[in-house]
């Protein structure tokens, strides 16, 4: 299969090894990856600010993007940043009077997938040991992002993932459902509360005794492990993707360094 | 009035009373935030109704059709709202009761302290309303020498304690059973000094003290939860049977109610009166529901008076993406599941509505240009668990996002500077509408990592976001980006071969 990647902008300038676990995992399952080159950003940041006419380019150029590039279908390793290909595109193209654009929104947003949705419902990847390999000799705890929880509907695909895992222990996070306070911009216009927010999901973390909280959004655990690192936990956080593409051979450390092999170090 | 033809009519009005905060969301959250009493309550508090309605959702297998249908049928109603209050209003009228139209706020308070001073009186029992609390009756009322008694529980102590309701269906939600005690102390009239905060015990002081007024008083004023346009049938969901009190005993009823509460049927009821205990209370059914049509010779208030709200409503209709939180049937499963409301409170929302409800309508109700309410729909990280909760299916965060572009777009041209938001967002709609853009701002990647410290974090930002580094740091950036590495490093790896394979 061809499947093109979105890496999202986060992960494409602040966590690029986020992107490499994806291309590692989907290249081991036997798939040709490619990566559009006009994709920027999902534009979700303009759009949950207000900031509509701002977020108009931004999604015009991701719909042009990935129509500029033939492939089966698109990931991307973010709950949130898919929901907003797919519901948050043809609602902004529709507000702006573009009934061309929200029907092309539309078309590459019923392709787009999040990495475990992709992962389980369509290459049918349930064993990650088995079909990737994968193996995490560590305790994780899980927080399952909002967006994919509940715009999404992703159930357990990412948690089952990771409990596939081979050696890894998974930690129950206590009220693992509760938002962790990021909300993009709200983090800065309603710091205060955001951090109200985030401190109660830090101290549940801490509880299970795991050493990193797992999850499958970029922004979230840069939220989450900015707040970890500023109580000087010893807790961290990693993306499951990351986790996945851990191997015997070129193992992962808990904050993410690939340790061995040709990948190097971060 | 003159005759003259002036053209199509004027935009509807927005709402007023208790509608227009006046303070700023972040600021009255900060402070409320410290209140460490109130976030115990509260915690505690929408936890348990939290654990409560998943239990009783849990038993419906077809929850979610409700759901479905819920939502159909307000739909149907918005759609139909003239013709519908139209029927209602003959309907109501052929059984013997009178309706009145209000534009707003001040006509509402108007009409209802006329209809009390003709039977005579100074006092008034009410049954729990919202529509009442939005205009600030009580308020207006005691300006006409008219006092109102709260007789629901909650209300009762928020009125005793010269408080405000902090949420719409449980309203003294941030005060625990020993606060509830030293107000009853402080301000109940020939109450047992020795009262403990025993439930029961102040239960039945709190019922002692209103079955007095239950007794006296010559009119009640109500809210109302449904009225069926088929029938001219009123209808009032309660849990204490202070409601059946006022509705019953009272010799004039006066119910003040929103013109989006219609439903077409009595057999609309069916699909609502499982929707809203299951969403509000978490139980399966609420202890008593009370349904009056007009008026009954020798039997219950002779003189039954509908007051039609709009205050706003009109205005709310008339938003495109925003008409569906006029569905809201006020169970509060939103609040109690808000992550934000949790923590901060009601009264940090400033309205009569808080929490993710009270976040769009108020703002839609009034208009986003009115005074602070143009902070509230960004009191939300846009979990979205409040749409997972809403019993009508209110697509709460699609319709926040909304108002944002509506309150960025009414500010546009208005500021002689624009404001660091405002430079965030045009800089990122520069970088982000192209590849290109964003591969050459990668390009300074290694520069960012040098703001990092030995420790490669960034603890100090300036400007807005600084408000991300009060309580978090932020990693110092990679020195190459996924779209580089890509370009020049990426050797595509081979597929897992069988040794690979690992058991668990």
């Amino acid at each position: 299969m061809k499947i093109a990647l979105f890496a999202t902008c986060i992960v494409d300038a602040m966590y690029p090894q986020t992107a490499r676990a994806t291309v590692k995992i989907l290249e081991r399952l036997g798939h040709e990856v490619v990566f559009p080159s006009g994709q920027a950003c999902c534009g979700q940041m303009h759009i949950n600010s207000g900031y509509m006419d701002e977020a108009l380019p931004v999604v015009t150029n991701h719909v042009k993007a990935f129509e500029a590039e033939s492939y089966d279908v698109a990931v991307a390793p973010s709950g949130s940043c898919v929901a907003s290909v797919k519901h948050q595109h043809p609602v902004l193209a529709e507000r702006c009077g573009d009934s061309a654009l929200k029907a092309r929104a539309e078309a590459v947003g019923a392709k787009t997938y999040e990495l475990s949705q992709l992962l389980v419902d369509v290459l049918g990847v349930t064993n990650a040991a088995e079909q990737l390999g994968s193996h995490f000799p560590h305790k994780v705890t899980y927080h399952p992002s909002c967006h994919g929880m509940r715009s999404l509907k992703l159930g357990d695909r990412q948690l089952d993932l990771l409990k596939s895992v081979a050696g890894i222990q998974v930690a129950d996070l206590p009220e693992a459902d509760q938002c962790c306070g990021f909300g993009g911009t709200f983090s800065l216009k309603n710091a205060d509360v955001s951090s109200a927010m985030l401190q109660d999901k830090t101290k549940n973390i801490e509880s299970t005794g795991a050493s990193l909280c797992a999850g499958g959004d970029a922004s979230c655990l840069m939220h989450i492990g900015g707040g970890l690192s500023r109580t000087k936990s010893d807790a961290t956080t990693l993306h499951f993707a990351e986790i996945l593409a851990s191997t015997l051979d070129e193992p992962v450390s808990v904050t993410g360094e690939i340790l061995v092999g040709k990948a190097g170090v971060r | 009035m003159s005759n003259v033809f002036m053209g199509m009519p004027t935009l509807p009005v927005f709402g007023d009373g208790n509608l227009h905060i006046e303070e700023p969301f972040p600021a009255a959250a900060h402070r409320e935030l410290g209140n460490t009493q109130m976030r115990a309550n509260l915690r505690h508090a929408t936890h348990t109704i939290r654990d409560k309605r998943l239990k009783v959702v849990a038993e419906l297998p077809d929850w979610e059709q409700l759901r479905d249908a819920g939502s159909a049928t307000k739909n149907h109603v918005m759609a139909n709202l003239p013709a519908l209050l139209e029927e209602f209003e003959t309907n109501f009228t052929a059984r013997g009761g009178i309706i009145h139209w209000a534009r707003d706020a001040q006509e509402a308070n108007q009409i209802v302290a006329d209809l009390i001073r003709e039977q005579d009186t100074t006092e008034v029992v009410k049954v729990k309303s919202m529509a009442t609390q939005e205009i600030g009756l009580n308020e207006y009322l005691e300006e006409q020498g008219i006092s109102a008694f709260e007789t629901d529980l909650a209300e009762l102590i928020v009125q005793l304690g010269h408080d405000k309701p902090s949420h719409i269906l449980v309203p003294a939600i941030h005060k625990n059973r020993t606060e509830v005690r030293d107000i009853f102390l402080a301000e109940m009239p020939n109450v047992d000094p020795n009262l403990t905060d025993e439930p029961r015990l102040l239960a039945m002081a709190a019922r002692e003290h209103l079955r007095r007024k239950f007794l006296s008083a010559k009119v009640a004023v109500s809210g109302a939860n449904f009225a069926l346009a088929d029938s001219g049938t009123l209808a009032v969901v309660e849990s204490e049977g202070n409601g059946r009190m006022c509705l019953t005993l009272p010799e004039t009823l006066i119910t003040v109610m929103g013109i989006e509460k219609l439903l077409p049927t009595k057999d609309d009821l069916e699909v609502f009166m499982q929707l809203l205990p299951r969403s509000s209370t978490g139980e399966r059914m609420n202890p008593y529901t009370s349904l009056w049509t007009g008026v009954t010779e020798g039997d219950g208030p002779q003189n039954v008076h509908l007051v039609l709200l709009d205050n706003g409503r009109t205005a709310a209709l008339a938003d495109k993406y925003g008409r569906t939180a006029l569905n809201c049937i006020r169970c509060s499963a939103c609040m109690n599941v808000c992550p934000v409301y949790e923590r901060t409170g009601g009264h940090a929302y400033g309205s009569t509505y808080p929490g993710p409800i009270g976040a769009i309508l108020t703002p839609l109700l009034t208009g986003i240009k009115s005074e602070e309410n143009s902070t509230l729909p960004y009191a939300s990280s846009l979990c979205g668990a409040c749409y997972d909760a809403c019993p009508v299916k209110i697509n709460i965060p699609e319709i926040l996002v909304h108002l944002r572009g509506e309150d960025v777009d009414s500010k546009r041209g208005e500021k002689k500077l624009p404001s660091q938001m405002d430079l965030m967002m045009k800089g990122g709609a520069w970088a982000f509408s192209s590849g290109k853009h964003l591969g050459l701002l990668e390009k300074g990647l290694p520069l960012g990592k040098l703001a990092g410290g030995r420790d490669k974090k960034i603890k100090r930002l300036p400007g807005i976001a600084a408000g991300w580094t009060q309580s978090r740091d932020i990693p110092a950036p990679p020195s190459q980006s996924f779209r580089d590495w890509w370009k020049k490093d990426h050797e595509p790896v081979a597929p897992i071969n069988e040794q690979e394979k690992l058991t668990k």
